[in-house]
This record gives C-alpha cells, sequence and structure tokens, in this order.
C-alpha cells in the first residue's frame, strides 16, 4: 500500500513533482503499439511535413494526456483517485522534445465525503512552451481516516 | 470543394440528425492482465510503471484489492474488425475548407477503473456544437461524448472530446 500525499498535506498554490520524458520514436512507437495507434504522421518525417509540420513527424497528443495522468499518479500513489482530467493541445510534440508535466492546487474541497483537490495542469517543452493546458481533480486520503 | 468557394456553415444535415443519439455500440474483449502490463510499460517507458498495474500479489495489499488499469487503458485497441483508411491515412486531414481538422483536446470523468477480465461497453454520442470564424476561417467546434460501462454496469469513464474542423 503506497499513500504518497495525504488531503491535509496539500495546500492551495502547492506543485506536483515535476514528471519528465524526452519524447522520440521508442516512445512513440511503443504507445502506437499498445494503443494500436499507427498513423504516418507519427511515424514519418515525409508525412509530417506534409502535414505542414516543418520539423517532420510528431508526437500523438493522447500520449501527452497519457503522461499528464502518469504525473498525477506518481504523485498520489495507489490509494488515491483521479476523478479528472482534461487538456486542450495547443501545440506540437515534437521528436527530442523534453516535455514535463506541471500540475498546481487551485483548490480543495469536500464533495460528497471525498477529499478533492483540483489543479491545473500542463505539459511545458524544453523552450518551456506551454503545450496542453488542461486541469484535474484528484481524490486523496485523510489521515483522519 | 475548392478554397475560393465560400462555406456557409460546416454542419451538416447528418450532424443535425445524429445530436444527442446514442450510437457506436462496442463490446471489448476481456481485460487480460498482460494488455495493462504492456499498456504500463510503453506508457511510463524508460520508467517501470506503478505496482498496482502488474503485480498481482502487491495489488492485492492495496485498497482496490487486485490489479486495476490504468487511467488511460484502452481496451478496444486492436479489433479484429475495423474500418479501412485509405493507406492508413488519418481522418479529418484533408487540405481544403471544411475538411481540415485537429484534436481539440478532451475531458474525462473516471468512475470505478478497470480491472482485470472487465469487458467494457462503450457508446458514443454528438453531443453539441460551436461555428464561429477564427484565424483559421470558419471553424466547428464538436463535442463528442463517449461513455464506457463494465459488465456490472458501472461507469468506467465519461470522454467529452473536442473536434476542431475548419
Amino acid at each position: 500500500m503506497a499513500v504518497n500525499v495525504y488531503f491535509e498535506d496539500v495546500n492551495m498554490g502547492d506543485e506536483s513533482p515535476p514528471w519528465s520524458r524526452q519524447t522520440d520514436f521508442m516512445n512513440w512507437n511503443r504507445y502506437a503499439a499498445v494503443n494500436d495507434e499507427f498513423v504516418y504522421i507519427h511515424m514519418d518525417d515525409e508525412s509530417g511535413r506534409k502535414a505542414l509540420n516543418e520539423a517532420g513527424a510528431f508526437g500523438m497528443g493522447n500520449l501527452r494526456y497519457t503522461y499528464m495522468l502518469n504525473a498525477l499518479r506518481d504523485w498520489i500513489g495507489d490509494e488515491a483517485e483521479i476523478r479528472e482530467c482534461g487538456l486542450q493541445y495547443r501545440a506540437i510534440n515534437q521528436k527530442n522534445d523534453i516535455l514535463t508535466v506541471t500540475g498546481k492546487v487551485t483548490k480543495k474541497e469536500v464533495v460528497d465525503g471525498e477529499n478533492r483537490v483540483f489543479l491545473e495542469m500542463n505539459v511545458v517543452n524544453q523552450k518551456g512552451d506551454p503545450t496542453c493546458p488542461g486541469h484535474a481533480v484528484i481524490a486523496l486520503p485523510s489521515r483522519g481516516k | 470543394m475548392t478554397s475560393e468557394q465560400k462555406l456557409e456553415t460546416l454542419v451538416t444535415p447528418e450532424m443535425e440528425a445524429r445530436k444527442g443519439v446514442w450510437e457506436n455500440v462496442r463490446v471489448s474483449p476481456p481485460i487480460a492482465e498482460s494488455d495493462l502490463r504492456k499498456w504500463g510499460i510503453a506508457s511510463y517507458w524508460p520508467d517501470t510503471p506503478p505496482r498496482v498495474f502488474w503485480d498481482a500479489e502487491y495489488a492485492k495489499g492495496t485498497r482496490w484489492g487486485g490489479i486495476i488499469a490504468p487511467n488511460d487503458f484502452n481496451p478496444f485497441a486492436w479489433p479484429i474488425d475495423r474500418p479501412r483508411t485509405a493507406g492508413g491515412a488519418p481522418q479529418g486531414m484533408g487540405s481544403t475548407p471544411g475538411t481540415r481538422g485537429m484534436n481539440g483536446g478532451q475531458v474525462e470523468t473516471f468512475g470505478v477503473p478497470m480491472r482485470p477480465g472487465d469487458v467494457i461497453t462503450s457508446r458514443t454520442r454528438l453531443k453539441e456544437w460551436n461555428e464561429r470564424t477564427t484565424r483559421l476561417g470558419l471553424t466547428l467546434f464538436t463535442e463528442t461524448e463517449m461513455e464506457w460501462r463494465n459488465q456490472k454496469d458501472e461507469v468506467v469513464k465519461v470522454r467529452i472530446s473536442t473536434g476542431i474542423r475548419y
């Protein structure tokens, strides 16, 4: 059993631990393999350029969403729950980008007896550019229970 | 359609007819532990995924009492029957007005976790849309709702996806 963080220990403005990946075909191909997501723009530079991305092939949006969920899971541990997560795709994930998931606590609330923490989320590249602003709601265990 | 032709709307009669109607019911094969292990390895690469996704002995000691799936696990991957696309070309990648598209994003709310052995039923509906002129020209934002339930009829997740067509 792994409780990484309790509701009482989280405060407004707290940031989730940064979670990073350098992304290239190693990551994209593995994700494509399990998600059955074989699309030429994610596999082939020429196809990427045809889709107007000068640098060639680019990463899947779904994988950045996965990274957001993974960052949350690694932070909160097995005993907590992710209630909601969402994002908007605003920029492309280029090959060899170093992506970092960021999260900041914006609200704490007990809803239907569940200790919920609301976060503003993003996936930022190595230049500091936010690529997909989003949000998450997590449910944390309490020290009192 | 050529780029010279001016479109008045990207909303089609087919969209009007489909609005709010649940469709595209799919039933997944039973989820296998091995599916979850592979998903975890791929999505956490190059790190080791959390044990609750692949280690049955460890998972017994958690609040879940057994292995659970990562929130983003897709039990519908690798179907036998699938619509064929020309050369694997993605849909929505046309080059003329109204045929160009992109994935705008999604919001998912999660219910009970998926577990090995679960059979998931999915259904989708066109929820709503919003059309306006953007820097891309006439642009249509559509929201599609997808609901997944397990074999006990418990909600696993609801996804609202935003598609952008321009």
